[in-house]
């Protein structure tokens, strides 16, 4: 890894190498600031024909080397760096979430909490999970050796008792992973690693059961040394070298790109949890990012600085389309949708998207849809996130007389949307929706915001890159996070309770920018002009029984953003509920459609 | 100016076709570079390690983990056959001692002093690699598999479910247009590929499972059958490991869709001749569409239709509309506009215009659209 000073730092290439494109990105200072300049995409490269990574990489950045006019790729087909006046960059970065990005399968002894810790540890890292073995997941253990046998991960991570603790548990479960003789996913000819982060007391014994070939066993601390406490560093870094030194050294052409860049590839998403990180922590706010793919769904939270990932499998929008359908149920999506639809044609029009995932919605009807099997996808994916985003389950709880009548247990969710600050939307459905109002209402909609919480969306899939970058210069990261990076859509008030219907939900006040005031009632949704660049002083003051912040019938006041759609003032309540009756549900959504003028213009399909 | 770029379905009368044919682990090739091949000679072939029983002795036994090697009668390394002992406890003076029996056939692979636990391992697993499709061997690496040649007529098909069989094909409709019902299966197609036109009823497909056809391939499904046929509802495309004892492949679509004429034809005019089919689908990195291969004596002279260059979306090149409002129609492209057009849906997108034999005219999304490959 290059050690440059940050302060030399001027121009700054970055890629993410993913599995259809590779997009580039040019960083500069520019007036005392980072900003992106440019950008440019190429179809990635690392499946056959081509089989090299480096030529999408080289394709991408010389579009932006004609857009910018600076020489960026070399005679030598390589990229110049450093930079030398206007030719080359100082540093040049890159991820990769190429050929199916990191794959994973995770083993501990409790399923709820070794074995949470160590998914925690690779998921953070980036990975997806294949599965999580357990002496408790109530699989019989000739089914579990079966089904590591049956997946091809490219690393395991073993955990396993508290330091000093029982030992005979996890060597259980490393006797069962060493006779499946897992396979790696690439390359027949090398050693699956596998990562052991359990009790270091078993470390030995574990040595001893994985000491015939075909196995790379690597040992890091303890990731859960304590019940209390999780140290989930160590595994984390070692899951990110054996993603270098093994996975990415497998995949065509990486061996060289690896040489070119000045720090560690990282993992696609372990970067955008990077970044979300970097900014939670600088700003000291509370963040949740999505990415909804064709494939799965990524949430990121970070709450009071606990950071969670959860890869939600089969949840997307094109591939997993139809696996979204029947895990939402089809009356689940159609509530969102004002008006009848065919459901034999919708189920074959699923498959259809299905089988041919690159279409686009040509009709109107055809967006409402799939913008409904979005509003599900992302509420089901969330919800998972919400269930795996957890205090530490089996923590002793201290109590005193004053807890008598609290039943809180371990294992209590952090996720708690009325301290949501910062809600960002990533993947295609909600970054090239046609109208940001259609992004911000899938948002609220599914994620369902509680009191004042600002809306953003990734302009061009710039995460992964700031990700990275913020290894190495997390000024520049921030710096060009917020300025071009995010786009605003606006601010959402939404009232938690159960309003009344046409009953005074909260009334509002607004000064600064901006000066207006209202009452918003029961089930109602309303959209207050707030532009970008304006910001306000929004005062609340709830109906009894109703919280925006503060407590239930409590006055709130905070400072609101603006952004491409404005002020969205709420009055639904929390939880969400869509009427029952299809008819009454239909009138219902396109009340609150019309009311923030989602879908502007009546247009049809084109004949010409 | 770059050309715009839609794969679409190959389906054409001749290429030469190669496929490679690999063991899961290291094993013994039995053809050489030259061999001809068969669809269901095995050209290479191993033993896959047994399947894997844990018994956890120290339970079984009332014992500290630490003591169970002492009890063992079975070392390392040794055979053991069903209900053969196991191990025996010290008992007490030499009496009520306990035996434990095997309940599983094998080999005794490790026994854990940490945890009592001992490994049995079964009988290896022996996996038979066919040619599956008829040719010539062009290649081997050792241990590995080989690479068999043909001249085919190939065509790829949309989706499908279950793998690699062959059969004589055999045309069960009249027209491409026509919907493939149970009443047109009959008891002689047994071990067949049957062809349809249209979309394929699951009673059909029961129907050909009855008669022991090998596979049916038909222009849609609609996607409650498929779910019946499955008994679950398809999450996500990736298929071929199916046990239906039948394969399945669609050439256009879910519903009601006809098969593209061209296919039909092709199939109608090598009906009788063997094809190989898979119905293997997988719509990620790395997509696998199903197929039918249909070897063929020898390569035909080379034809003079290949007006287009492969996957070039070009004006008169004949394409098919794969989203709706036009799902399913073929046409021909009359027009390329190179500025990005806005749709109905309120979405700005790269289009092309389409005539359709009817004549009308329609502008529909590039990606909305799919090339029928000569």
């Amino acid at each position: 890894m290059t050690n440059l000073d940050p302060d030399t730092i001027k121009v700054i290439l970055a890629t993410d190498c993913g599995s259809t494109t590779t997009k580039a990105i040019l960083i500069q200072y520019v007036d005392g600031e980072y900003r992106q300049t440019h950008r440019g995409e190429a179809p990635t490269t690392v499946e056959k024909p081509f089989a090299d990574v480096t030529m999408g990489v080289v394709n991408s950045v010389t579009e932006i080397a004609e857009l910018a006019g600076r020489r960026l790729v070399g005679d030598d087909g390589r990229i110049i760096c450093p930079a030398t006046g206007t030719e080359g960059c100082d540093i040049y970065i890159s991820t990769s979430s190429a050929g199916g990005g990191l794959q994973m399968m995770v083993a501990g002894v409790i399923a709820e909490m070794t074995a949470a810790s160590a998914k925690r540890a690779a998921l953070g890292a980036g990975s997806i999970v294949m599965d999580v073995i357990a002496a408790n997941d109530g699989r019989r253990p000739h089914d579990q050796i079966q089904r590591i046998r049956d997946l091809r991960p490219d690393m395991i991570l073993i955990s396993g008792g508290t330091d000093g603790g029982t030992t005979d548990k996890v060597v259980q479960i490393s006797e069962l992973v060493a006779p499946a003789k897992p396979q790696p996913r690439f390359g027949s000819d090398y050693s699956m690693p596998i990562i052991y982060a359990g009790n270091k007391d078993a470390r030995e014994p574990v040595k001893d059961v994985f000491s015939d070939e075909g196995f790379d066993l690597q040992i890091v601390d303890n990731l859960r040394p304590v019940l209390e406490r999780e140290n989930l560093g160590p595994a984390r870094d070692k899951i990110h070298d054996i993603f270098l030194e093994h996975v990415m050294a497998q995949a065509p052409g990486y061996d060289k790109l690896m040489g070119w860049t000045g720090a560690p590839i990282m993992p696609t998403p372990g970067a955008v949890g990077d970044i979300l990180q970097t900014v939670a922590k600088l700003q000291e706010i509370n963040v949740v990012g999505v990415d909804i793919g064709g494939a799965t769904t990524d949430v990121f939270s970070v709450f009071d600085e606990t950071f969670n990932r959860t890869v939600s499998a089969n949840l997307g929008m094109s591939y997993s389309i139809s696996n979204v359908c029947a895990e939402a149920t089809m009356p689940n999506v159609l509530r969102w949708v004002p008006f009848d639809m065919n459901e034999r044609e919708l189920r074959n029009h699923v498959k259809n998207k299905m089988i041919r995932p690159t279409t686009i919605p040509q009709t109107r009807e055809a967006l409402m849809f799939e913008q409904a099997v979005a509003r599900e996808a992302l509420r089901l994916a969330y919800k998972q996130h919400k269930e795996f985003a957890t205090t530490l389950k089996g923590v002793q709880q201290q109590r005193t007389v004053g807890d008598t009548f609290s039943q809180q247990t371990s294992g209590q969710t952090i996720v708690d949307n009325m301290t949501l600050d910062l809600l960002v939307a990533s993947g295609g459905v909600l970054s090239h929706a046609p109208r940001m109002h259609q992004t911000a209402m899938l948002l609220i909609d599914a994620f369902e915001p509680e009191g004042v919480t600002m809306l953003a969306k990734d302009s061009i899939f710039m995460m992964p890159h700031l990700g990275v970058l913020a290894s190495v210069h997390p000024k520049a990261a921030e710096q060009v996070f917020d300025r071009d990076c995010l786009v605003y859509l606006g601010t959402c008030v939404a009232a938690k309770g159960m309003p009344k219907a046409g009953k005074s939900c909260f009334s509002w006040e607004l000064s600064g920018d901006r000066a207006a005031s209202g009452t918003i009632n029961g089930g109602d949704l309303q959209l207050v002009e707030l532009g970008e660049e304006e910001t306000a002083t929004i005062t609340l003051s709830p109906a009894r029984g109703i919280d925006l912040g503060e407590g239930p019938g409590k006055k709130v006041q905070r400072s609101v953003r603006g952004g491409t759609v404005g002020l969205i003032l709420d009055g639904r309540g929390r939880p969400l509920a869509l009427p029952e009756d299809r008819a009454a549900c239909q009138s219902t959504v396109q009340g609150w459609l019309d009311s923030l003028d989602v879908y502007a213009e009546e247009s049809e399909a084109v004949a010409v | 100016m770059a050309k715009a770029y839609t794969p679409g379905l190959l389906v054409t009368r001749h290429k030469k076709h190669r496929i490679m044919r690999r063991l899961p682990i290291a094993g013994d090739v039995q053809v050489k570079v030259d061999d001809m091949v068969k669809a269901d000679d095995t050209v290479a072939e191993t033993n896959l390690p047994g399947d894997v029983h844990p018994v956890n002795l120290a339970n079984t036994m009332s014992l500290p983990a630490a003591d169970v090697v002492a009890c063992m009668l079975k070392s390392e390394g040794d055979s053991i056959a069903l209900d053969e002992p196991l191990a025996q406890s010290k008992g007490m003076f030499g009496m009520f001692r306990t035996i434990v029996h095997s309940r599983f056939e094998g080999t005794v692979e490790t026994v854990s002093p940490v945890t009592g636990q001992v490994i049995i391992r079964g009988a290896p697993l022996p996996v038979q690699v066919r040619a599956y499709m008829s040719g010539r061997v062009v290649g081997v690496t050792e241990h590995e598999g080989c690479e068999i040649e043909a001249d085919v007529a190939y065509a790829q098909g949309i989706f499908g479910v279950g793998g690699e069989t062959q059969g004589c094909i055999r045309v069960a409709t009249v027209a491409h247009d026509q919907e493939l019902t149970a009443d047109l299966i009959t008891e002689d197609m047994a071990g067949c590929v049957i062809v349809g036109g249209a979309r394929m009823t699951v009673e059909s497909i029961r129907r050909a499972m009855e008669v022991k056809a090998a596979a049916i391939i038909s222009g849609g499904i609609d996607d409650q059958d498929l779910k019946e046929l499955l008994g679950y509802d398809l999450g996500v495309a990736i298929t071929g490991r199916e046990s239906l004892g039948i394969t399945v492949i669609v050439t256009e679509g879910f519903g009601e869709i006809s098969m593209a004429d061209r296919t039909y034809a092709m199939l109608r005019e090598f009906e009788g001749r063997e094809a190989s089919v898979n119905g293997a689908t997988q719509i990620r990195a790395g997509v696998m569409r199903p197929e039918i291969i249909v070897p063929l004596d020898a390569a035909p002279s080379a034809s003079s239709d290949a007006k287009f260059e492969e996957g070039q979306l070009e004006t008169g090149r004949m394409l098919r509309v794969i989203r709706d409002p036009w799902f399913g129609m073929i046409g021909e492209v009359s027009g390329l506009p190179a500025e990005p057009h806005v749709l109905g849906s309120g979405s700005k997108a790269r289009v092309l215009e389409v005539t359709f034999p009817s004549g009308e005219k329609a502008i529909v999304p590039r990606a909305n659209v799919e090339l029928i490959e000569e």
